[in-house]
């Protein structure tokens, strides 16, 4: 079981944390009017890599919050976490 | 020999004045306290305990501990407790205790599917996959039940386990995996630290491989006083935690180790209540494995005869037991390791009649010391085969010429028992599964553990000190114990280990030596099975013939053999079908490689997993304030998102159908209460509240008044419909968001998400309100009738109130919400009212609706008073492919909103094609057939598979108040297609249908504004 360091409450067992898909995806406004390649990397292109990867969890059964996350997904080492919007 | 094999030397973990009683296969036998059935088997002679897996050949024991691949048993109890598949080496003697043998019929002396050994040669490797490929039909028929019947293993009770099953968790700086004498310095060494430390061994008592014998002193004393103390040290510590009979069966990410602890199983009488089983998930800071090795049986024909035996399992059997292995031994090695069980058994009375190793040249201490004990040993001597039915009675020994090669005809040796070494291989399976990587070690002749995950030491035998002197295990454990400390931040380690007093070590004798594959045999001899693995029954030429057939990969040599699938995964075999696959290949065995190494390391039963997630305890039950007043009238329930929902009420032995059709038609004609508290309930609050729903939701919210109520959809941002429900305008800066039932709290995370992660700037707050109102819901024409003697401060007429209007006021003095909405089409109100006033607001409802003909309706009937009105189920009508647009509810997207989610996906080309399947309603032509929901929809009659099919039916029901069956489903393009024919393969033929218009009952709406 990874222990997930939640950058609000510190390090909790995973069993209280959703996973939330890769980080740092940026959506694409209407009002951009986002080209069809554009829209379909937002909607299904992901990296899927083997190595360090930004990911999203939140902290559902804690302070309800989404963060990232850098982990490393050959060995599960969580490397940092931080909190949504920042790099 | 039989009869009575105890000797009076060794028997360390023996309670000799405590005999046992125990049954084994209906015979009654004597054993004793601190026995396992294996030892106390060995102790009556009994040799023979189970017939293999493929050919029914007779087998016996073969090593001491769980890796033994032949002595799986069943142990019963009772009719519920009766557990398959245990390994008689690890299942400890009570008294009373049953045992029966597997795999055997009619009975374990005489097995008739021992013909399948004499066809063994019309079944070598990928024998199922070759012979049973066709007819396909026969498969379900006729290969897979017999397969089924003669594979054996045991049969497990169909009862239910009655017994408890605890789970707990760990936390602690180290977890030390092994208490042998790696795993015992490691742990004497962090319990002075004062750290928290937990110990486990899968063993009754813990010692490993000293319990086994040994020559060594430790500390200026014999190792079992070390021992004794040791434990009483660690035992009395109040910061370590020593767990016994506990094994280690799974290393999971971040040092999260899985241990099954069994508690009761080795107890005559299990004190009632006590569990079975617990199953810990330790959380360590830092982990030691110290698991010791395994020992590799020699692979020559007719080494699975009972009576043959790893070497150092008869010395545990002898010092752990007492038990001699025979009166007569063979022993052969290619190991200095076994030359210690020759020298512990000649000195307990056994006859050695050779001493057989396939080195030309062994020397050393071991080899010494065995020659002063009188022990003839033949050097460059292998074995050709064994003699023997139930029991081994005689081995041929051949010599080997200096290159290996057997030279001359055999010398048959008679024995009662052969004991073998090819020396042993480290247990790396909890460092691999920790996705450590392995090396292999020329000078062992193993894979050893290379690069560890982070927080994860080997110590000791699994780390490749296989035969070393002690005190290098002791210092590596030492050394070990304190680095993980350290990087736990525990510096100060007053209490260390003085290697050179406590653990000084005196009068040990490194070993070495090993082999791996097979063994040579005379050139052109027609040899018997030489097995490798004994547990599924494959031969060293069952793997040479695998490569002879083009396979490559040892991952893919083993599926077609099957080597290494059985329960105890190869423990005793992986690394001879390597070594033998790699010499067919004409590769070094680390460019062959290992497979992969996957928990469990033994098995564990699912009673430890499921633990208290049984019964009432699997999943939570969610029950409305009406629950009770439900139950007593008789309501049917259903599972609804973990709530228990009122089905249907029915009265006087009325079935479904007849309840739902009065439930109905009360409705429609007067008054029907219905409890819709499961409704999933979200406040929105916050000043950008209506900014955030116009984002999120395909509506306009802006233009909602307050008070006022709407219809809303949420889409997913690829477009299609992921729920739906009615939103209230509460005031200004506050709406009341209705959802699904079961779609609650995934709506609720979907909107935490945009707010937290794409609209942040947003000032708006989430609360999750499904729980703190009961919903009640009052429809029929009746409804104003039933309601207003209730209600104060709150004006319920069609001016005041109309349908989609909400207010506030008391009902039965209770502050209440009153929502003027309607899933039925009739005239209606959903009263909340805080949870706890929910029962006694119902009731008094209930009591005012009398009068006017008022009947309780359950979820059934609401089904079909909202397909009668063609209202959607999202999730039943649609299935995460429809858009708006296909589920016919396109007016509800507002007009010229910048955004919300799904906006993009809308405008794709795909989502906009007129031929998608849209929502419509279908009439059968005989008005008495209901469709099967599910059901697909052909443009022409008659076709034949493969059929062209344009669409299926997703509600269906019998409509007592139209006296008609009717359905909604979903067609391709069919708006387009009213008043067509279509057509609805049946399970019978074909039904006729009529599209129509997805509403049924009062399709202007009359009804529902009165
Ligand atoms: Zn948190």
């Amino acid at each position: 079981m990874l222990i997930i360091p939640c950058p609000y409450c510190g390090p909790r067992p995973e069993l209280e944390f959703s996973y939330g898909g890769q980080a740092h995806v940026t959506r694409p406004t209407a009002a951009s009017n986002p080209s069809p390649a554009e829209w379909n990397a937002f909607q299904y292109e992901r990296a899927n890599l083997k190595g360090l990867h930004a990911e999203r969890w939140r902290h559902i059964h804690g302070c309800a919050r989404f963060f990232n996350v850098v982990r490393d997904t050959t060995t599960d080492e969580i490397l940092r976490s931080y909190r949504s919007g920042e790099k | 020999m039989s009869g009575d094999c105890r000797s009076a030397r060794g028997g360390g973990d023996l309670q000799r004045s405590q005999p046992l009683r125990f049954e084994f296969d209906g015979r009654s036998y004597q054993g004793l306290q601190g026995d396992t059935l294996a030892s106390a088997l060995l102790a009556n002679g009994v040799h023979l305990i189970g017939r293999s897996f493929k050919y029914h050949r007779p087998r016996g024991i073969m090593a001491a501990g769980p890796e033994d691949p032949n002595a799986l048993v069943t142990i019963r109890r009772d009719a519920a407790r009766s557990t398959p598949n245990l390994n008689a080496t690890q299942v400890e003697l009570y008294d009373g205790l049953v045992a029966y043998s597997q795999n055997r019929w009619p009975s374990l002396r005489f097995d008739t599917a021992r013909i399948n050994d004499l066809l063994s040669r019309f079944i070598p490797s990928g024998f199922y996959y070759k012979t049973f490929m066709w007819p396909r039909k026969a498969w379900h028929s006729l290969y897979e039940p017999r397969i089924r019947a003669a594979a054996g293993l045991g049969v497990a009770s169909t009862e239910a386990d009655p017994d408890l099953y605890a789970q707990c968790y760990g936390h602690c700086e180290l977890l030390i995996v092994g208490a042998g004498p790696a795993g015992i310095a490691a742990a004497l060494t962090a319990a002075a630290s004062g750290a928290r430390v937990m110990l486990c061994d899968e063993q009754a008592l813990p010692g490993g491989s000293l319990r086994t014998g040994t020559s060594a002193r430790i500390g200026g004393q014999d190792a079992a006083d070390w021992l004794r103390e040791s434990v009483q040290k660690l035992t009395a510590a109040p910061n370590v935690t020593l767990l016994t009979r506990t094994t280690a069966f799974g290393y999971l990410p971040h040092n999260m180790v899985a241990l099954s602890e069994r508690l009761s199983d080795h107890l005559a009488t299990p004190p009632p209540g006590k569990p079975r089983e617990r199953l810990w998930q330790v959380c360590a800071r830092q982990v030691i494995l110290a698991t010791g090795a395994i020992e590799r049986p020699l692979v020559f024909p007719g080494n699975d005869r009972p009576g043959v035996m790893l070497a150092g399992a008869a010395r545990s059997f002898l010092n752990r037991y007492g038990v001699l292995p025979g009166a007569r031994v063979v022993v052969l090695t290619a190991h200095d390791d076994a030359y210690q069980t020759a020298i512990d058994l000649k000195a307990a009375g056994v006859q050695i009649a050779a001493l057989a190793d396939m080195r030309t040249d062994p020397a050393g201490p071991h080899v010494e010391a065995a020659r002063s004990a009188g022990i003839a040993v033949r050097t460059g001597t292998t074995a050709v085969g064994t003699r023997g039915n139930l029991r081994v009675t005689a081995v041929g020994l051949a010599g080997l010429d200096s290159n290996g090669a057997v030279a001359g005809a055999a010398d048959w040796v008679k024995c009662d028992a052969l004991l073998m070494s090819g020396g042993y291989t480290p247990s790396v399976h909890l460092h691999s599964q920790a996705r450590g990587k392995l090396r292999w070690d020329e000078a062992t002749h193993a894979f050893v553990p290379g690069a560890a995950a982070a927080g994860c030491r080997s110590v000791g035998a699994c780390n490749g000190l296989i035969g070393a002197e002690l005190v290098r295990v002791f210092e590596q454990a030492t050394a070990a114990a304190a680095d993980a400390l350290r990087e736990c931040g525990i510096h100060d380690q007053p209490g260390a280990i003085a290697i050179s007093k406590e653990l000084a070590v005196s009068e040990d004798r490194g070993a070495s030596g090993g082999w791996i594959g097979a063994l040579p045999q005379p050139a052109g001899a027609k040899a018997g099975k030489a097995f490798v693995d004994w547990q599924n029954d494959v031969t060293a030429a069952d793997l040479k013939l695998a490569v002879r057939e083009g396979f490559r990969s040892i991952e893919h040599i083993k599926r077609y053999t099957t080597t290494g699938m059985a329960t105890d995964q190869g423990k005793t075999s992986n690394l001879n079908a390597l070594a033998i696959a790699a010499q067919q290949l004409g590769r070094a065995i680390p460019e062959v490689g290992l497979t992969t190494f996957r928990l469990p390391y033994l098995p564990v039963g699912f009673g430890g997993l499921a633990g208290y997630a049984r019964g009432d305890f699997f999943a939570p039950v969610r029950k409305t304030p009406m629950y009770d007043w439900a139950a007593d009238r008789g309501a049917v329930f259903e599972p609804v998102a973990m709530w228990q929902r009122a089905r249907y009420f029915p009265e006087r032995g009325e079935d479904m159908h007849q309840a739902v059709a009065r439930e109905c038609a009360a409705v429609r004609r007067s008054c029907g209460l219905f409890d819709a508290s499961t409704l999933g309930k979200i406040e929105v609050a916050g000043p950008d509240a209506i900014e955030f729903m116009n984002r999120m939701y395909v509506n306009n919210w802006s233009s909602l008044a307050v008070g006022r109520c709407r219809y809303g959809i949420l889409l997913r941002d690829d477009g299609f419909v992921y729920d739906d429900g009615v939103v209230a305008r509460l005031s200004d800066d506050r709406l009341h968001v209705t959802t699904t039932t079961g779609g609650a709290p995934r709506v609720l995370g979907m909107m935490e998400d945009y707010l937290q992660t794409e609209w942040p700037h947003l000032k708006v707050w989430l609360t999750s309100t499904t729980e703190q109102w009961a919903v009640i819901a009052v429809q029929g024409p009746q409804a104003r009738a039933v309601l207003e003697p209730l209600v104060e401060q709150a004006d319920l007429s069609a001016a005041a109130l109309p349908h989609m209007a909400m207010t506030r006021g008391l009902v039965c003095g209770v502050p209440a919400m009153i929502f003027r909405v309607s899933f039925t089409g009739e005239l209606g109100y959903e009263i909340n009212v805080p949870a706890d006033y929910g029962a006694e607001v119902w009731r008094a409802i209930w009591a005012s609706g009398q009068a006017h003909g008022m009947c309780t309706y359950g979820t059934e009937a609401m089904h079909v008073l909202r397909a009668e009105k063609g209202y959607i189920i999202v999730g039943q009508d649609t299935d995460g492919t429809m858009t708006p647009d296909d589920a016919g509810v396109s007016w509800a997207v507002g007009k010229n909103k910048p955004e919300f989610v799904g906006m993009v996906s809308l405008r794709k080309p795909a989502l906009q094609d007129p031929r998608r399947k849209q929502l419509v309603g279908l009439l059968t032509v005989d008005p008495a057939h209901v469709l099967e929901e599910g059901s697909q929809i052909a443009a022409e009659p008659g076709q034949r598979p493969p059929m062209r099919l344009i669409g299926h039916v997703t509600s269906s029901y019998y409509s007592s108040v139209l006296g008609r069956s009717i359905a909604l489903a979903v067609v391709s393009a069919g708006r387009s297609r009213l008043g067509q024919t279509l057509y609805v393969p049946t399970a019978h033929g074909e039904s006729t249908v009529t599209v129509t218009q997805p509403v049924f009952y009062d399709p202007k709406g009359e009804r529902l504004n009165a």
